[in-house]
């Protein structure tokens, strides 16, 4: 949305006065909400960063200075989560990108016969309850009976993997259950292929653009705030990413600790090994890493993004 | 990977131009009868490819559906047919024999089996009891058993028994209708904050709105965490009620983004008859904003039916008030192993509900979300 150029005068007549009393009032929500449940809260997380706070503190509680810090940078389970965590979100986030945004190309074709009920079966898995889904896909996956190694081995797969407990197969059996989250991603891809205005494939038509020519040099570049908008949302999910495994192998690491994400860590530091501190500054750690990244993208996307409005 | 480029290479005109709702299009242009041919086989030719990939997607999901209709003995026989089944059982003599489909000199003929042997073994034909016995040469276990289909509800009683899932189906309603009331009420306050009224800072509170969006749940969670076990809300509900009243950053956007859409003439109308800034809200705004308040609605329960993380932390130790996903993964926790069909039947039952929600208003669900976009 393009702001409206509001002139601001120095001093707020009384009307004004009145208008920013009635916001302040109906947002008024949201500013207690923000700050009982996330600012004081995220405060307090870092407070607890230099302390050697316990669930159960049995040490008198101190200031500890940097210890849980040092502790952070020593500790190899803390690279290696995030090592794991990358490398699935390395894998996960084009998916999450490109599938949504091919289904959609597919719905939004007039070639679709039908599109109103494809729409809403692709969109369909997306409300599945996602313990159900896993559930489902554990048992899709199954080696013996699933239908996915039943499939491969009609067609001539000797041995198919063993998706869920095999160490070499384990991103790639993730990557299926995840498959089921694409709905968001479809709807707001669709959004925003709906919203390109069919001038400009009119003029890439008598331009000679054929059908690959309008999607390189009309769709993509008016659609990559919507892929940008999928990416950051796509990476802020993905770094938090733990509930699958957790719901699956109830939080072991199995197969071969290929599935110790780095959020599993934090929530284990904190209700297993009941750690607060140490939990806090890996929280934190977590949370710079995702502004970090952000931010990155954020930076190489002025190089990417198109918008309309800047022309 | 969907394969677009295939059906859709050549197209006369962009794959884009939907008859826009407004009638606003540009004439189209006479076509060529080879032309239509050709788009009539491009429209074969994607829309068979739709069926083939949404067949794939979904198949899980119908999986799930027959295996919750199987008997615990099917799911274990590796040979057994995809839709449910028992093996066919004929009476003999007051003894019950399995049917098997036998090899013999005039072809495969369904018989049944009468005594086992490593060897050989005898059968006798269903059709006709009364005939001698017949002896077939090879191992019995080399065959395979006849089918009939016969679907089980046992599973479905089995778990509405064992989870308690009456209980738990209301806990989750419950848990879900009432946060939604209150992410409804509460961000709908706040879109019309930001889509509405000039105060100062406000565009920088609306970045500090999106801004939480990149927080980590886990670096609010242990204060949070902490104080709701001081002042006793662990082990109720309130924990996952109360947050919902104080607006999110998720749905404020959406709502925000839609309002902006809606003309202010009315609003402005409504003021010069005298109406305050709340009673525009109930009724200028809110008559034109239901398609996002139902998206909203819908993205919420769908969420709340989903949460898993902050019942399982706030609710351990209290199986009567946790949500069906708690009660979910406990059951599969229980009877992964032996029992799939049941665990199915728990999953067919947790998802029933939120897809009929979603398929009663995805109408106005994906309206809704389709003309909000996502711009910025």
């Amino acid at each position: 949305m393009p702001a409206l150029p509001v002139p601001r005068p120095r001093r707020m007549s009384p009307l004004a006065r009145r208008e920013a009393r009635w916001g302040l009032l109906f947002l008024s929500p949201w500013v207690v909400g923000f700050l009982a449940f996330i600012a004081v809260p995220m405060i307090a997380t870092l407070v607890f960063t230099f302390t050697n706070l316990k669930l159960t503190q049995t040490d008198p509680l101190r200031f500890v200075g940097l210890d849980n810090y040092a502790k952070l940078i020593s500790d190899p389970q803390t690279w290696d989560s995030l090592r794991i965590t990358l490398t699935f979100a390395a894998l996960q986030l084009p998916i999450a990108v490109l599938v949504p945004f091919a289904v959609a190309l597919m719905l939004n074709s007039r070639s679709l016969r039908g599109s109103d009920l494809f729409r809403v079966l692709w969109f369909l898995p997306y409300v599945v309850p996602f313990v159900a889904g896993v559930l489902i896909w554990q048992s899709m996956l199954n080696p013996d009976s699933g239908w996915l190694d039943q499939l491969l081995e009609a067609v001539g797969v000797t041995n198919p993997p063993n998706w869920l407990n095999d160490p070499g197969f384990i991103f790639p059996g993730l990557l299926f259950i995840g498959i089921w989250g694409i709905g968001g991603g479809i709807i707001v891809n669709l959004a925003g292929l709906k919203g390109i205005p069919s001038e400009l494939y009119d003029a890439a038509a008598i331009d000679g653009a054929g059908w690959l020519g309008s999607l390189r040099h009309v769709t993509i570049p008016l659609m990559s705030p919507v892929f940008l908008y999928v990416i950051v949302l796509g990476i802020v999910d993905v770094l938090q990413y733990f509930l699958v495994p957790l719901v699956l192998n109830n939080g072991t690491g199995e197969p071969g600790g290929q599935t110790l994400f780095y959020n599993l860590q934090i929530y284990k530091t904190f209700f297993t090994y009941q750690d607060m501190s140490y939990g806090a500054t890996l929280a934190w750690l977590l949370f710079a890493v995702t502004l970090v990244i952000s931010l990155v993208v954020f930076r190489a996307s002025r190089r990417w993004v198109y918008y309309a409005a800047e022309r | 990977m969907v394969r677009l480029d295939e059906p859709a290479a050549t197209p006369a005109t962009p794959a884009r131009e939907e008859p826009a709702p407004s009638g606003s299009r540009l004439p189209r242009r006479p076509r060529l009868r080879r032309r239509t041919a050709a788009n009539a086989g491009r429209s074969f030719t994607l829309t068979f490819i739709g069926v083939v990939l949404l067949a794939a997607f979904l198949s899980p999901l119908a999986r799930s559906a027959l295996v919750s209709i199987k008997s615990p003995d099917q799911v274990s026989q590796a040979s057994s047919p995809v839709w449910p089944a028992d093996p066919k059982v004929i009476d003999y003599q007051g003894k019950s024999l399995t049917v098997y489909a036998v090899p013999l000199d005039g072809g495969e003929r369904d018989l049944a089996l009468l005594t086992k042997g490593r060897a050989s073994s005898t059968f006798v034909d269903p059709q006709d009891l009364a005939a001698a016995p017949i002896t077939w040469v090879g191992s019995w276990r080399s065959l395979t058993p006849v089918w009939t289909f016969a679907p089980q509800l046992s599973n479905y009683t089995d778990v509405w028994d064992q989870v308690n899932f009456p209980r738990l189906l209301l806990n989750t309603i419950l848990i879900a209708l009432i946060s939604m009331l209150g992410v409804l009420v509460s961000c709908t306050l706040v879109a019309y904050a930001f889509a509405r009224f000039r105060f100062p800072g406000r565009n920088l509170v609306f970045m500090l709105v999106i801004a939480t969006i990149f927080l980590p749940s886990a670096v609010t969670l242990i204060p949070t965490y902490t104080i709701f076990v001081k002042i006793g809300w662990v082990g109720t509900w309130l924990p996952l009620l109360v947050p919902a009243f104080f607006a999110n950053a998720y749905d404020v956007f959406l709502l925000r983004q839609y309002l902006m859409t809606i003309p202010r003439e009315m609003d402005e109308a409504a003021a010069i008859d005298g109406a305050g800034p709340f009673r525009t809200l109930v009724s200028v705004i809110l008559p034109q904003a239901w398609p996002v308040i139902i998206a909203v609605g819908i993205f919420h329960f769908v969420y709340s039916w989903n949460d898993f993380l902050l019942p399982t932390i706030y609710l351990v130790g209290h199986e009567d008030l946790v949500p069906l996903s708690v009660g979910l993964a406990h059951l599969s926790g229980l009877h992964n192993a032996q029992n799939p069909g049941m665990i199915q039947a728990g999953t067919m039952l947790t998802i029933l509900i939120p897809i009929a929600f979603f398929l009663l208003f995805q109408r106005m669900f994906v309206r809704g979300i389709v003309i909000t976009g996502v711009e910025k």
